[in-house]
């Protein structure tokens, strides 16, 4: 268990910190997907099983995709060098790091509440019917959500008209 | 033994991660990608305090981490297709020219 959540939780960090350090965007999309999986095993750790797969059915089969789609669109695979000035780097990584203290200081002490005991590996069938009896109306809205922003994208990313520009 | 500790530290960390890659990067996808980042760390702090909750937990925790999930999805679809819109008008998608140099118009900032 230790070793496991040590090794998942170290390739969703090497994975973040590359995806936003790296200077090829290609790269940065690939370990986000890095990233993005590992948090998968982090969530397996947990015992969230149908979590992680659909962590990994979304973010890396998915929106990983979308990303180098988008990138591959937008023709812009190096940042250009030197555009990266050193004050507003420092800043954003000095606030990130503040971020990081309060959120820390804030978390309990080690050695807090144990997990529940194991063994309880019904919580799929649980899921799915509190989906669909306590949070059904949340679904249906999820669903029309997500048929909006699938017309919305394409109404977005649709080539404009010359009399329009 | 892992704690809820040691999630709590890897969530906040990860959060950190995706707030610097917002806070520095020039690039909109990359904006994008640290925007996800730390929805990941907030799905990862539910998911945590669901596993060392009450014993026998309700998925509220679960489900709440699936509909944002689907949220951040769509977010990612509508994010990409703006920068890909933003791209096809500006020609770039560097978050500090288009803050200085975008065409002006006003109706430049409202259709895109």
């Amino acid at each position: 268990m230790e070793t496991a959540f040590l090794i998942v939780s170290a390739i969703t960090l090497a994975g973040a910190v590359a995806a936003v350090s790296l200077r090829n965007l290609v790269h940065c999309v690939l370990a986000a997907a890095v990233a993005f999986a590992g948090l998968a095993g982090v969530f397996l750790t947990l015992e969230a099983e149908f979590v992680a797969f659909a962590q990994l059915l979304v973010y890396v089969g998915a929106v990983s995709i979308l990303m180098v789609m988008a990138l591959g669109l937008t023709r812009h695979v190096t940042a250009p060098a030197g555009a990266r000035a050193w004050a507003p780097w420092t800043v954003g990584v000095g606030v990130a790091l503040l971020v990081l203290a309060a959120v820390v200081s804030a978390v309990p002490a080690a050695g807090g509440p144990q997990p529940a005991g194991s063994g309880w590996v019904a919580a799929v069938r649980v899921m799915g019917e509190t989906l669909m009896t306590r949070h059904v109306v949340a679904l249906e809205v999820l669903g029309l959500l997500l048929t909006a922003a699938l017309i919305g994208a394409g109404v977005i990313a649709l080539p404009r008209r010359k009399d329009e520009e | 033994m892992t704690t809820l500790h040691h999630y709590l530290v890897l969530s906040a960390l990860l959060f950190s991660v995706g707030l610097a890659g917002v806070l520095t990067r020039r690039n909109a996808i990359l904006v994008l990608i640290g925007i996800e980042l730390m929805l990941n760390a907030a799905n990862l702090n539910l998911v945590a305090f669901w596993r060392h909750g009450a014993h026998p937990a309700p998925v509220d925790g679960l489900v709440m981490v699936l509909f944002v999930v689907a949220v951040a999805a769509a977010e990612a679809a509508v994010g990409l297709a703006l920068v890909i819109a933003l791209h096809r008008r500006h020609r770039t998608t560097n978050l500090d020219e288009l803050d200085s140099d975008g065409d002006g118009g006003s109706e430049g900032g409202a259709a895109s």
